[in-house]
């Protein structure tokens, strides 16, 4: 039983196809929030206003993939009646469609503040207040990139291993949060940068969360089983 | 900028149908298995089914099948055209003895009783586990005989008016009675697919029996008609245990509460219905209901 | 997929039109066709041309035989004629000579007639039934005696086909079964409007007779009906019967398809060797009447019992089984389905069959010949024990009679025979059509 033969093999061909559509669109959505959020965080890094700018123009892009998507299932939903598996993927993509257009306005959210901070003639927030979020945005990145892989290839195993590590970025953030607190502490005069940081250090947790939201609908979808809310036990 | 290059995963797609990765599949159970899956036995069952065979001439139709009807449950049966979901159902009130070179083994118990057993008389069988067919035949006679022929020939009714009584409550029971009320007298095969079937329905539930074996109630019907049989269904529960076999997986969702697979003379998995069609344990029944049989 | 689908289309692609090669071999296709439906149309006209002729020859031959010649005569009824001395006397009444009082009334029609043999020549013009008739209205009205009356009596046989234009004037007399003197009384009669035709009661209410003019079918019509009743009495219901029995209940085994193989070869036995069966069995052995409608009916139930088995063995199976399993689904005994169920929708095939059966029976006469129904019996029977005669068989008989009178009656009870077969036929019919309900 292969990855690839989880959404094909119907009698209905066309059911296939129609599956594999939708993924492969899911997939494209998720590329561009994916190049979404790491733009936002190069424009952070590079004081780079114009891909901040760029980024903010995108979003339309990813409210249109959103719609077309949403209409799709909805088409599938009412032509196929589908069943057991392609019931829970469907749901595990109408699920993921809205994740993804979250990561997406987190993105822009992100962009935005970039171009707060930047455009001001206000001087930049020196590099080790910016620490936090190279290291995080690293971490998100990638965790975002696994949790879209196992999306692609509906890894029900490799989507364990990154929920198992889902506190390592809530880790991260608290000792974001501590570090950026000592800086307020040191010198009143970050607290302009550190609040418009932490914003962004929200932002960055938030679309954790978000990718991991997509490794537990492979778990629904591959399984069966609902993972959500169990950080406890897992 | 590294970052930016690698994150064309509509790429890595490409690179997945080439080389597909394999995925363990938790509570799926594998294809050879025929062993049953699933709570086949329920808490004080209507019926209960152990070890049940049924041979056509020497051919095993169905295997050692193991099942409980429980009180006041819709028990769907689905599986492919000849997979033994009909056989199984016509054991449970002997219709099987009508075909000829047909012989059931193993226990089938119904208060205390055994069904399955050459000393039982299979008339009060019949009168306490009702047939509707998937054919609806109502009698070639008028609307009224068809109802009261059951009635009267178990004796149910003392007089006249009693079995008018049970004539026209099994009529309205069944939803057919504001139809035909005026017209009882006329010939029950006059009326059309679906208020045939509900005569059918009618008459069964005319003799009050305990349980409703349904064979494809629906096949014949279209969508409303269908509608208004399984509206029927529903009611009839508070009353009655009622076993379908119906092609239809649908329909299997809406009316039932318990869903039983069967394949190829197996019953392969048994389960509350919501279970079954959103995370079916068995891969076959997997394959089934999300249309990949075959 | 892709490749497997481009592939099949060049194949298609590659192809002629269909429709061109269609439309190439039409015209042989239609006229396949057309001749294919005129050998069917050839087969009917053929057997329609058959039906025809052998109607048109029956009829043409027996039409004639439902008239008959009648003669007036004035017969005067004196006590000295008749030679009785107590006209109050029924015994004398009835053995009065009334041969006499025809012979003399014809004697004063023709003075001239002297000699013997002219004579007789002269009475062989009436009929000797005109005795009985004047008889039996003497003993009616006995008030009559003394008077003169004049009355139509039949004519001979030979003055009849005469009138029927069946003897042929032209012919030399040695050849010819009327003398000329005969001819020249019978145009005095005629031109005096002594001689016309009527309708022939005399067929149809009485029995047979040696003389063709008095000869009637009732005997043969009532002899069939009574051997039909006694047929039908046994043969329905032990064929139905049989035929439940034998689909509904009866297991499949050795037994059952030897004697299922048996009622079929019993359908293909010759008939005559049911009548050597019946000559055996119920005449030698048990010791029950000759000539009997009951040992005929007891023969002819044996040759109908196969086919109305069979017939009613199809009927029954036509009957959809999904009735059958609706009956026993809500609990119905074997026997209450097939009462209340299976057999009303039987019905119609078995009656069918039934019928037809019957028209089988009603048709046969060599069995028959063999337990001494070929009698000649002029008495219409009563009951089922006496001795009678069948349609098939009076038509056997006459048709092996001398007298040319004989050839009309024959085909006349042809006619009689077929117009019963044809309202049996006609009933199986209306019955099916009656019954037949749809499931």
């Amino acid at each position: 039983m292969s990855a690839h033969h989880q959404l094909e093999g119907h009698t209905y061909q066309r059911f296939d196809g129609e599956l594999n559509h939708l993924h492969l669109s899911l997939l494209e959505m998720g590329g561009l929030v994916t190049d979404q959020a790491s733009e936002a965080l190069d424009s952070i890094k590079h004081q780079d206003l114009v891909k901040a700018r760029k980024v903010c123009e995108r979003e339309h892009q990813v409210d249109v993939l959103e719609k077309e998507i949403d209409s799709r299932i909805t088409a599938i939903l009412a032509k196929r009646s589908p069943l057991a598996r392609d019931l829970r993927g469907l749901m595990a993509f109408s699920k993921a469609v809205t994740d993804l257009e979250r990561i997406g306005n987190e993105a822009v959210r992100m962009a935005s503040i970039s171009k707060i901070i930047y455009e001001n003639e206000v001087s930049n927030p020196s590099s080790y207040l910016l620490h936090d979020v190279h290291a995080m945005g690293k971490v998100v990145c990638n965790q975002l990139k696994e949790s879209l892989n196992i999306f692609d290839l509906l890894d029900f195993e490799r989507a364990e291993v990154l929920l198992n590590n889902r506190d390592e970025l809530d880790e991260e953030f608290e000792v974001g949060l501590r570090r950026l607190t000592t800086y307020v502490m040191e010198d009143s005069r970050n607290v302009g940068h550190v609040i418009n940081i932490v914003l962004v250090l929200k932002s960055l947790e938030r679309i954790g969360n978000l990718a991991h939201n997509l490794a537990e609908y492979i778990v629904y979808l591959v399984s069966g089983e609902d993972v959500r809310h169990s950080e406890s036990n897992a | 900028m590294e970052q930016t290059e690698d994150i064309k995963f509509t790429n890595a797609k490409k690179a997945s149908i080439d080389d597909p990765v394999e995925v363990k599949h938790r509570a799926t159970v594998s294809r050879e298995d025929r062993s049953t899956v699933g709570e086949i036995r329920v808490d004080s069952p209507r019926m209960s089914c152990t070890d049940v065979n049924v041979y056509y001439s020497g051919q095993r139709a169905i295997k050692d099948i193991n099942l409980d009807i429980g009180n006041n449950e819709i028990i769907a049966m689905i599986g492919p055209s000849g997979c033994g979901k009909t056989t199984f159902l016509r054991c449970l009130n002997r219709m099987n003895d009508t075909i000829k070179g047909c012989e059931v083994t193993g226990s089938i118990m119904m208060d205390d009783y055994e069904i399955n057993s050459r000393e039982i008389d299979v008339v009060p069988l019949r009168a306490q586990v009702g047939m509707v067919f998937q054919k609806p035949n109502p009698f070639p006679k008028s609307i009224w005989e068809n109802i009261a022929f059951g009635p009267r020939i178990h004796g149910l009714a003392q007089d006249k008016t009693e079995l008018e009584e049970i004539v026209v409550t099994s009529l309205q029971k069944a939803g057919l009675w504001d139809e035909v009320k005026d017209r009882l007298d006329q010939p029950g095969t006059g009326l059309s697919g679906g208020q045939q079937q509900r005569l059918c329905i009618a008459r069964t539930i005319a003799v009050n029996p305990e349980v409703i074996l349904m064979d494809e109630p629906c096949s014949a019907l279209d969508p409303i008609a269908t509608a208004v049989v399984e509206d029927l269904m529903d009611q009839l529960r508070e009353n009655f245990s009622i076993a379908i076999v119906t092609h239809s997986m649908q329909q299997a969702a809406r009316v039932s509460q318990r869903t039983a697979y069967f394949h190829l003379g197996d019953l392969i998995e048994v389960g509350i219905t919501e279970e079954v069609f959103t995370k079916p344990k068995h891969q076959l029944t997997e394959d089934y209901i999300t249309g990949r049989f075959g | 997929m892709s490749k497997k689908a481009s592939s099949y289309d060049d194949f298609f692609a590659s192809r002629p039109r269909t429709i061109d090669l269609v439309k190439k071999g039409l015209a042989k296709r239609r006229a396949r066709e057309k001749r294919f439906q005129l050998y069917g149309k050839l087969a009917i006209i053929l057997g329609l041309i058959f039906l025809l002729t052998l109607f048109t020859s029956i009829v043409g031959n027996g039409y004639t035989a439902f008239m008959q010649t009648y003669v007036k005569l004035d017969i005067s009824l004196d006590v000295d004629a008749l030679a009785i001395d107590d006209p109050d006397n029924i015994q004398q009444l009835s053995t009065a000579n009334y041969g006499g009082a025809v012979k003399a009334a014809l004697r004063t029609m023709f003075p001239e007639v002297k000699s013997r043999s002219d004579k007789r020549a002269l009475y062989s013009l009436i009929s000797t039934g005109a005795t009985y008739q004047l008889r039996d209205r003497v003993i009616r009205q006995p008030e009559l005696i003394g008077q003169s009356i004049t009355v139509w009596v039949p004519a001979a046989d030979d003055l009849d086909m005469l009138m029927k234009g069946k003897i042929d004037r032209d012919v030399v007399q040695a050849d010819r079964r009327m003398k000329d003197n005969q001819l020249v009384w019978v145009d005095k009669l005629i031109s005096e409007e002594r001689i016309k035709k009527r309708f022939n009661t005399g067929f149809f209410t009485s029995g047979d007779s040696r003389d063709p003019e008095l000869a009637g079918i009732r005997g043969a019509v009532m002899g069939s009906l009574l051997t039909l009743i006694v047929t039908l009495a046994l043969s329905f219901p032990i064929g139905v019967a049989a035929a439940v029995y034998l689909e509904e209940f009866a297991p499949q085994n050795k037994l059952t398809d030897v004697i299922e193989v048996n009622i079929n070869n019993l359908a293909a036995v010759p008939s005559i060797v049911f009548g050597l069966l019946g000559l055996a069995v119920f005449i030698n052995f048990f010791g029950m009447p000759r000539s009997a409608p009951v040992v005929g009916g007891l023969v002819l139930t044996l040759m109908t019992l196969p086919t109305i088995i069979i017939a009613s063995r199809a009927a029954l199976k036509s009957v959809p089984p999904s009735i059958r399993e609706a009956a026993l689904g809500i609990g119905a005994s074997p026997m209450q389905t097939i009462i209340y169920h299976v057999l009303p929708l039987a019905m119609p095939g078995m009656l069918t069959g039934t019928i037809i059966g019957m028209a089988q029976a009603l048709g046969e006469s060599a069995p028959l010949l063999m337990i001494g129904m070929v009698a000649f019996i002029v008495d219409v029977p009563g009951n089922i024990f006496d001795p009678a005669t069948v349609l098939p068989v009076q038509i056997y008989l006459w048709a092996d009679s001398p007298e040319r009178a004989f050839v009309e009656r024959t085909s006349a009870a042809i006619m009689i025979l077929l117009a019963f077969l044809i309202t049996m036929n006609a009933l199986a019919v209306i019955l099916r059509k009656r019954f037949e309900r749809r499931w």
